[in-house]
């Protein structure tokens, strides 16, 4: 007895001299630094911060992906780092949303004569340094010195090789439908993507005509179309690519052989205008969160990482070009160099937040221009409209009080159902019966409360407010009016919400007619008592579903490539083996392919979920009935549409009507293969919701009021469909009334309590 | 039993499974492709075999390791691990708070029934764009922040009510008799629900089990999110990170994407057998 109290004793004096000890390991917590570098960088980044005498570092690379949400939720809350790594554009978002603080001591005391100028200009925002920066990042031109020997002095010399170099390559190659990539041209005709009054720049004369020359470039071959980075990367290995206008990052896709015969060289004036081609300058910075600026440890350690011996490692290391005055490049070093030089006339970007809005519309009115889909105006002034669209004013502020009358009367009303029904109930047996059944679901019920409901919910309230940060404010119902009028412009305008769920309702339709159709299809033949190499054939089948999606779905959209892709390799293989002559797709330039390529993703994605389930359905339907019917006469084709399939419905039924909901909110397969692409007419009503959150300076209101309306249009489609027994939502036909005929009612066997 | 089919029937089916299993296929050897390939050739090929092979991807993607207080740790495996456990775990915790909820669903009748049944309906439609923040508000409030707890109670709140669904499916199918059968014979409710109903129900239950875990181990948005240490980061997390802001090495996304497939495979292997075992024994004839 005495010794057993002993021991329960123990873990009492440990815990408490844990809460003692708190307070001291809060004070020796390491200091967090966030980043999203990889590979050299990182490496870098690590050996920097190995050298690093003080504190302990916990170091946190986080995917891209994810980086500006992450830091987003978790600063305001503490969570977050005490430094991180990030790109100055986003310092007037970060500053607005209270992210970053003034780096304050952490700039050496002669820092103003140390960093370099343009460098330093970038990361200040309304006269106080958020960051201090460690790197800057912009395009130069890289060469392949085995195909051309001189850096060219203008765009028209690259142009002028197409005829003399070998079959198949292209004298430049870069990615010509990426607004960031075309700036350099763009500003050569004096464009800008945001002019000084935080307004849409890229529309006018010099714009138009940058897209034309680049639209004349891929006409004349001289740029291939619809390059993205890893074809840039693939062509320039392959020896295909004379010029590439790529940045820094671009030397770690390079092979060996590539990488010895590179050069890179700054980027050459556009004889047109007569003025140099200047790409966007990118700043990388330390920013301090709030909390990070508090500690003296943090801010030693961000003079650390932004100091001359750091930038020396990263030199060596990571290959990036200093900031620092006091960091001499290696006169040999023409890599360095070259960058440096190029830096000198880049244009840093710009860091109002307006400009994560330019990004969309423009990338659409450029792809359009280059695809040959509309002229320049008529494709950038769209984009500005567009842009203007995105960046109007918030609605005005709204009085909450009809919101607080709506929900009195509403619990007033819900609080009377629920005492009458409780009358009832009392009344009735029904209350009592139903206790047994409680215990089986409550557990279930606290946990779908808290889990599900309390989100939903606050997620749901979301859609009253709208802007950010001190700009929040309830502006009731105005974010669903703004929405379903189409923010003032023609219902079925492109983008509109109704357009847009016309779309939504065709995609869930078809995609889910193939679903079932594989599915079942697959599963009936699987499941075939003869059949041989059975096991083999169900698990080959399931890889599309074991794979990530994310992964396939991107290899889908490589497979669509129209000058590269396997699909475009098996229509070539077909004309090689039938002398049919099929033109290769360009399958996102039209909706009509750009939405079968999303179709065939989904349904390539989605069939084993229906194989497996109707294949667990079909292990339910007893042998005797079926056998019974055959005895009895009945055809294969009676047995399967009036046995198995009305018996394994009840299972089908609720993995359809999910099946619904989901491809609905299919959110991925929409974004990573065809993008919206063309033109956003094959975006769905989530993919919209999640640009207006992410893409769209984070307009988190009028996203959630988006979702309010998918789930809403959701609800009434569900009820209207009656789903849950008289005809479930399948889509299966219903073949088990059949009246008079041999077959027992088969429903009977399946039918509940 | 069944009688032997025609052989030009049986071509037939063998034919049509091919052509579907080569339409599942095609797209995740060009993924194997990319991965073993050590450069892409940028031309239009149809047959996904990789060029110039090399394992250096792979290797790659699995030697990684960071150091944490001056000791390099390996990371691949423990993040493997991390998936695994967060995966089983959510299978776990969604099928056992699912199971009893879809039998009473599926078997009693009682008040608010219906009502519960359209509000579990109504949580799936809800797109989770607008739920992410809310999400890590509730977390945070928990104090699971940076916790695999936490991770698993966000991936249970997707898989409990779509396990619910199924499994509510599932033992509507299964006969009333075998039960009353059961309570007859001097079982309890709940005896006849642990003995003979979950039996029966196993190959169902095996296959739910099976989508858990599927979504949970290759979740990667709300991971990265809640996440904050690199040793605990599950797989999807990353890779990721090889997709940068201005390129992506596709070559090891694609190894990577191969190696956290793998484990998948593995599991839907078993639980195929487990799916042949309860169709061979005749759970459900009892």
């Amino acid at each position: 007895m005495p010794s057993r109290r002993r021991r329960r004793r123990r873990p009492a004096l440990a815990a408490l001299a844990l809460v003692l000890l708190v307070p001291a390991l809060a004070v020796a917590a390491p200091i967090r630094l966030w980043h999203a570098y990889r590979d050299d960088e990182a490496r870098a980044l690590g050996a920097i911060v190995a050298a690093f005498q003080g504190e302990e570092v916990e170091l946190l690379a986080v995917p891209f992906d994810a980086y500006a949400s992450k830091l987003q939720a978790a600063i305001p809350r503490g969570q977050g780092p005490d430094l991180f790594i990030d790109a100055h554009e986003r310092l007037g978002d970060y500053g607005a949303r209270k992210l970053v603080a003034p780096v304050g001591d952490a700039l050496e005391a002669d820092g103003e004569a140390v960093f370099q100028g343009p460098a330093l200009a970038a990361v200040r925002q309304g006269g106080e340094i958020l960051g201090l920066p460690i790197s800057q990042k912009c395009m130069a031109l890289y060469m392949n010195t085995a195909l051309a020997q001189e850096a060219p002095a203008f765009l028209e010399d690259i142009a002028a090789l197409a005829g003399a170099l070998p079959q198949g390559v292209y004298p430049l190659v870069y990615e010509a439908s990426n607004a960031y990539a075309h700036m350099p041209i763009l500003a050569a005709f004096g464009g800008a993507m945001l002019d000084e009054n935080d307004k849409f720049g890229l529309f006018g004369p010099g714009p138009e005509r940058s897209l034309e020359l680049v639209r004349s470039l891929i006409a004349r071959r001289v740029v291939p179309e619809d390059a993205d980075g890893a074809l840039v990367t693939d062509l320039f290995n392959a020896g295909r690519a004379a010029f590439v206008i790529s940045g820094p990052w671009f030397v770690g896709g390079l092979t060996d052989e590539a990488k010895r015969s590179s050069r890179v060289v700054p980027l050459p004036k556009v004889r047109e205008t007569g003025r140099p081609m200047r790409p966007f300058m990118t700043v990388e910075a330390v920013m301090l969160s709030p909390q990070g600026a508090q500690r003296a440890e943090a801010r030693a350690l961000a003079r650390h990482l932004a100091g001359a011996a750091a930038a020396a490692t990263r030199l060596e290391v990571a290959r990036t070009p200093p900031v620092r005055n006091d960091v001499a490049v290696p006169a040999d070093d023409a890599f360095i160099a070259a960058f440096t030089e190029q830096a000198k006339v880049a244009i840093p970007m710009p860091t109002s937040p307006a400009m994560r809005s330019t990004w969309e519309p423009s990338a659409r009115a450029i792809r359009k221009v280059l695809r040959g889909d509309a002229p320049p105006d008529v494709a950038l002034s769209e984009a500005k409209r567009r842009f203007d669209d995105v960046r109007r004013p918030l609605p005005p502020p709204a009085s909450p009080a009809p919101l607080l009358v709506a929900l009195g009367a509403l619990a007033l009303v819900l609080v009377l159902r629920w005492v009458s029904a409780a009358k009832g109930a009392v009344r009735g047996p029904t209350l009592r019966q139903s206790l047994p059944a409680y215990r089986y679901v409550a557990h279930a019920v606290v946990a779908i409360g808290v889990l599900v409901l309390v989100p939903l919910v606050i997620g749901a309230a979301t859609s009253l407010f709208a802007g950010s940060g001190e700009g929040l404010r309830y502006v009731g119902l105005a974010n669903f009016i703004s929405i379903l009028t189409a923010r003032g412009g023609p219902l079925f305008s492109s983008g509109s919400f109704y357009l847009v769920l016309a779309v939504t309702v065709l995609w869930t339709a078809v995609n889910l007619f193939f679903h079932v159709l594989l599915g079942v299809s697959l599963a009936l033949l699987l499941h075939r008592p003869t059949l041989r190499l059975r096991a083999l054939y169900r698990v080959l089948l399931i890889v599309p579903w074991a794979v990530p999606s994310y992964v396939t779905a991107l290899s889908w959209k490589g497979m669509f490539h129209r000058q590269f892709g396997a699909v475009t390799g098996l229509i070539e293989a077909v004309n090689a083996a039938f002398g049919t002559s099929i033109a290769p797709i360009a399958w996102f330039s039209s909706f009509t392919t750009a939405f079968t390529a999303n179709v065939t993703t989904n349904v390539w994605l989605g069939f084993p979920f229906m194989m497996v389930v109707t294949l667990g359905a079909l292990t339910a339907v007893p042998e005797e009935v079926l056998e019974a019917a055959e005895v009895d006469g009945a055809s294969r084709w009676q047995r399967l549409w009036k046995i198995t399939l009305p018996l394994i419905r009840p299972v089908l039924a609720p993995a359809v009507t999910l099946g619904a909901i989901w491809t609905f909110n299919m959110f991925n397969v929409v974004f990573l293969v065809s993008g919206g692409d063309p033109d956003g007419t094959t975006d769905i009503l989530v993919s919209e919701a999640y640009r207006w959150a992410f893409t769209r300076e984070a307009q988190y209101g009028y996203a959630a009021a988006y979702s309010v309306l998918i789930f809403l249009l959701l609800t009434l489609a569900t009820r209207a469909t009656g789903w849950r027994r008289r005809t479930p939502g399948s889509i299966l036909p219903r073949g088990g009334g059949a009246a008079g005929g041999p077959l027992p009612a088969p429903a009977a066997a399946t039918e509940a309590v | 039993m069944t009688r032997k089919p025609s052989p030009v029937e049986s071509l037939a089916v063998h034919v049509a499974l091919l052509a579907a299993v080569a339409f599942a296929l095609y797209p995740v050897l060009w993924v194997a492709s990319i991965a073993f390939s050590g450069v892409r050739p940028p031309v239009p090929e149809v047959l996904p075999i990789p060029n110039q092979p090399t394992l250096e991807h792979l290797e790659a993607v699995v030697t990684t390791s960071q150091k944490v207080g001056g000791e390099p740790i390996w990371l691949f495996p423990r993040q493997l691990a991390n998936s695994v456990v967060v995966a089983l775990a959510t299978a776990a915790v969604g099928v056992t708070i699912a199971v009893p909820a879809a039998y009473a669903l599926a078997r009693f009748r009682f008040a608010g029934k219906d009502r519960g049944l359209r509000a579990l309906l109504a949580t799936q439609m809800f797109p989770t764009v607008a739920s992410a923040i809310p999400l890590y508000l509730l977390l945070d409030a928990l104090g699971l922040l940076n916790s695999r707890t936490g991770l698993v109670l966000c991936y249970a709140s997707t898989a409990v009510p779509f396990s619910i669904f199924q499994l509510r499916a599932a033992f509507e199918a299964i006969p009333v008799d075998l039960e009353e059968a059961a309570m007859v014979d001097g079982a309890t409710r709940f005896q006849a629900f642990l003995r003979v109903v979950l039996p029966a129900a196993r190959p169902a239950i095996a296959v739910t089990t099976l989508f858990a875990i599927m979504t949970a181990y290759n979740e990667f948005i709300l991971a990265a999110t809640l996440l904050s240490k690199e040793e605990m980061f599950t797989l999807p997390v990353v890779l990721q990170r090889y997709i940068g802001e201005h390129d992506a090495q596709w070559e090891r996304f694609a190894a990577g994407a191969l190696l956290v497939s793998l484990p998948v495979m593995g599991a839907f292997y078993l639980v195929q057998r487990h799916l042949v075992a309860g169709l061979t024994t005749g759970g459900v004839k009892g």
